[in-house]
């Protein structure tokens, strides 16, 4: 897309008195607003007509890389493909038209749906029951915790204020604790990525009657999985604690282990990510929370109605579509994908773990730093040739870290030209490396500077015109 | 294979050897197999395409479509044709948070569109990129006035608040350790003495919520609010109905330091409670207090105008656990949803929605009293939501509305919450009041 010629803000478009509504003739009579009760002035909102307000968001989006335009391996995103008929579902006006404080007895269909889709997460991880309230990811880690700390208030345990969490965590664990008013232990990785027991004994025999919970997610932010998960439950369970399963990684799952089995008692689930509705740019998503039998009575208010009912909706006819038959092949598909990528990249990006991984793994960047070429410009340089680039920088176990998750719906072929274009620029960064330093050249734009943005905020149209 | 899957069993095997493994199962030869799932989930079978719309339809049908005079923080706005089709991009759809900018400019640009618009809407200097919702942006809101207040904990929320949201405010305040205490109503308002009052007894007060309209869709005087709380240096905190702020005096004007809501009355449907976007304003001095994203612009190494992710170190995967706010994932497709609503509307399009929605809600209001039935309770100015008593059974009442198709306010009290949307026409609101006046 020309940025040039269509990369104006939808205010500069404007000019007073363009119309982009229309609306009906006030037949109530002259119910004038009262002048002390309106704004002096009125809100500085664009004037358009309805095809410039088109075109100028249509032209926005072919600045845009989603699932449906190429390759996405952002790593713990699991972007994965988001199904045509789920949109349609979702958009059904009997659905979409429901206020949510209408009766219960007008709404049989909506709460069936509810019901349903709560009886197919229980069976797919093992958990008894299930609240849709939070919205998303991060805010069914902090539902999670407010379960566990309900419950520990309920106990008299009101000392258990400490939770677990391995130093590979993403950053919304350790965020939503303290949201809950809870204070993080971290526990070490050993030299093979997983937690390591001796350093988990050790902050149980310290700490143990002040851990409130343990929370991990399995497999791990490697992308390689907790062997030794059922030492762990017990002694976390041994000393009264609970154990909080962070959804985030449950696609290689499907198919392969339920987190009930393995001995967590909580959990949340990204519908986003392992349920297939899409991620929008960053939200909606939906994080509903799973307990195990008993636990059910310490859910809290943590939103007022049925949380986001039309992306529930979406993973509701994902499921019924997949069907028993097909959801138990999601986890091995995106595993076999992650290891064939993994095995045909490793002799030239750092492999830190061998092994076996899941879903994702993680290259501490490239193997020959010699020319000084780092993850970020692998990253820009991937843009260049039509992929999106992996997540970076994360987990903060290595300083290059490089982490990569093909779904399940990925074809041989796309991942082989992923891999020759991985192996292309490992080349590149020895023979012309500068081109990568630089990159990326073929994007509508360059890269940016996020030091300016920072240090001088500009992030209002009011803000730049006063520039 | 399957229609979402594309590995031939060619694929299968040439992957297989490459990953060094003899079949699927052995990928998982690591994990103890006390641990695995070997049994069949108890979920439906695999269903075709017109198999799932078949069940959804019918389930469709199980729901009563009503017309809708209903609102308590939730309305039946239009939804103009444009926005479902704009929406529907994939490239806006199936993308995720714009971390690679490069790639990224039409979320990147939208967002910021999105935080001006707001900013012109509620009056005030920042925007963060939406929130999940009303509720919870007034926790944060909650939240964030207790972290700036250094070691205030104590938050004062007034009788006029929405009770859910109320309740959303209440249950992070426990796990928080915050202390809220509510300011009392005169005549269906906040009292500003009994404010004045709790301002000057208590210690360590951190914030004040206030709702604009208010629970019973009262326009409430805030004059003086914002300086009895800056007095004290607790900040002033306004939740409103999005839309109303098109013609209302704003959270800006009342001198507030936060402004929160929720968008959904920008034209986003109803769908049974979700999904809505929560948005969250605040002064220039608190930006880097704010949770949640937020874009800026900036210059690429072309010299073009570019936008991007800022103030990062706010966020929790830099800051972890001393980030401002755990929220990662926000409600980004609703912003765009919001931007386009607004950009559509404009300056003269949302006022004329508010004036009609007023004009309908005081319509309405009189019929309903010349029926003798009913009584607003309050002699105060209302926007486009009012409450009003029965003298009858309110709920047989309620029953009634919806026999006839109507979703006729939303029952507390001895009476009901109605509002009225520029969608409501006269017709609809004549039969309303007809079943409300047998």
């Amino acid at each position: 897309m020309n940025n040039r010629l269509y990369g104006n803000l939808i205010f500069e478009l404007s000019k007073e008195g363009r119309r982009g509504y229309s609306l009906p003739k006030n037949r109530f009579g002259n119910y004038e607003i009262p002048t002390e009760m309106r704004r002096s002035n009125d809100a500085a909102l664009p004037e358009c007509d309805e095809p410039t307000v088109v075109r100028h968001y249509t032209n926005l989006s072919a600045n845009n890389f989603g699932v449906d335009n190429g390759f996405y391996p952002l790593g713990s995103c699991t972007m994965k493909y988001n199904p045509k008929i789920n949109e349609e579902m979702a958009a059904l006006p009997q659905f979409q038209n429901l206020h949510p404080d209408q009766p219960a007895a007008t709404t049989r269909g909506a709460q069936a749906i509810v019901e349903l889709l709560e009886r197919s997460l229980c069976a797919l991880t093992g958990l008894a029951h299930f609240t849709f309230k939070p919205y998303a990811g991060a805010h069914g880690e902090l539902t999670g915790l407010m379960v566990i700390d309900n419950y520990h208030r309920a106990q008299g345990n009101m000392q258990r204020k400490k939770v677990v969490v391995p130093d590979s965590a993403h950053g919304t664990n350790p965020a939503s604790a303290a949201v809950c008013g809870l204070e993080i232990i971290e526990v070490k990785s050993g030299a093979d990525g997983q937690v390591d027991l001796a350093d988990l004994q050790r902050i149980v025999s310290t700490e143990g009657a002040n851990i409130a919970a343990m929370m991990m997610t399995n497999p791990n932010t490697l992308g390689l999985f907790e062997t030794r998960i059922p030492e762990i439950a017990k002694l976390i369970h041994d000393c009264g604690a609970l154990m909080y399963y962070d959804g985030a990684n449950l696609n290689p799952m499907l198919g392969v282990c339920r987190p009930g089995d393995m001995g967590f008692d909580v959990m949340h689930i990204n519908l986003h990510k392992t349920f297939s509705t899409p991620h929008g740019g960053g939200g909606p998503g939906s994080g509903p929370v799973g307990v195990r039998e008993g636990l059910q009575q310490f859910f809290p208010v943590v939103s007022p109605y049925h949380g986001n009912f039309a992306v529930m909706m979406r993973a509701y006819a994902y499921i019924l579509t997949l069907g028993r038959e097909n959801v138990r092949k999601v986890g091995p598909l995106a595993t076999l994908n992650a290891n064939y990528i993994k095995e045909s990249l490793r002799d030239v990006y750092e492999l830190p773990i061998d092994g076996l991984c899941c879903h994702e793994f993680v290259f501490d960047g490239l193997k020959n730093k010699s020319t000084g070429v780092t993850t970020m410009d692998v990253a820009k340089r991937l843009l260049d040739y039509g992929y999106h680039a992996p997540t970076i920088y994360f987990p903060l176990l290595f300083h290059e870290s490089l982490m990569i998750e093909p779904t399940e719906n990925e074809s041989r072929e796309t991942i082989d030209g992923f891999i020759d274009v991985m192996r292309r620029i490992a080349e590149e960064a020895l023979t012309t490396p500068d081109e990568v330093k630089t990159a990326p050249h073929k994007t509508p734009i360059g890269r940016v500077d996020d030091v300016l943005a920072a240090k001088h905020p500009v992030v209002t149209f009011r803000q730049m015109k006063e520039e | 294979m399957y229609k979402y899957f594309p590995h031939t069993e060619d694929d299968l095997k040439a992957m297989l050897e490459k990953a060094g493994v003899e079949s699927l199962d052995g990928l998982y030869a690591q994990i103890p197999e006390s641990i695995r799932f070997r049994g069949e989930y108890d979920i439906p079978s695999e269903m075709s395409e017109m198999e799932v719309r078949q069940l959804f339809e019918t389930l469709g049908t199980q729901n009563r479509q009503l017309t809708c005079f209903a609102g308590y923080g939730v309305y039946d706005h239009y939804t103009p044709a444009v926005i479902p089709n704009l929406l529907a991009r994939s490239e806006f759809l199936t993308s995720y948070t714009p971390y690679q900018a490069e790639i990224s400019q039409g979320t990147l640009h939208y967002i910021f569109e999105y935080q001006s618009m707001m900013t012109e809407l509620t009056g005030m200097d920042i925007s963060n990129a939406s929130m999940y919702d009303g509720t919870t942006a007034c926790a944060e809101a909650m939240m964030m006035a207790v972290a700036a207040g250094k070691k205030a904990n104590r938050v004062l929320v007034s009788d006029s608040l929405n009770k859910k949201t109320f309740e959303v405010l209440q249950n992070y305040a426990l796990h928080q350790g915050i202390t809220l205490e509510t300011i009392p109503l005169k005549d269906g308002a906040t009292d500003l003495s009994a404010l004045r009052t709790l301002l000057s007894t208590l210690e360590g007060v951190a914030g004040v919520i206030v709702q604009q309209p208010n629970v019973f869709g009262i326009v409430e005087d805030y004059d003086g609010f914002a300086e009895a709380c800056h007095e004290k240096k607790a900040l002033f905190i306004m939740d409103s109905v999005a839309a109303d702020l098109a013609v209302l005096k704003t959270p800006g004007e009342w001198g507030a330091d936060i402004a929160v809501g929720d968008g959904q009355s920008l034209g986003i449907p109803m769908q049974w409670g979700g999904p809505y976007v929560g948005y969250m304003c605040c002064t220039e001095k608190l930006i880097r207090k704010m949770p949640g994203r937020i874009v800026g612009m900036t210059q690429d190494n072309r010299g073009q105008r570019a936008f991007v992710l800022t103030l990062q170190a706010r966020e929790q995967h830099i800051r972890r656990q001393k980030a401002t706010s755990n929220i990662c994932s926000n409600q980004s497709l609703m912003a765009l949803w919001v931007t386009v609503y607004l950009s559509l509307m404009g300056k003269q399009g949302l006022k004329e929605a508010a004036e009609l929605s007023y004009a309908g809600a005081h319509y309405l209001c009189d019929q309903l009293l010349q029926t003798g039935r009913f009584k607003l309770d309050f002699d105060k100015p209302f926007f486009n939501e009012f409450y009003v008593s029965y003298d009858g059974d309110a709920d047989m009442l309620s029953q009634r509305f919806i026999d006839a198709g109507f979703m006729g306010g939303v029952r507390f009290g001895e009476g009901f919450l109605f509002a009225v949307t520029e969608k409501r026409t006269k017709e609809e609101i004549d039969n309303l009041v007809k079943i409300a006046a047998l």
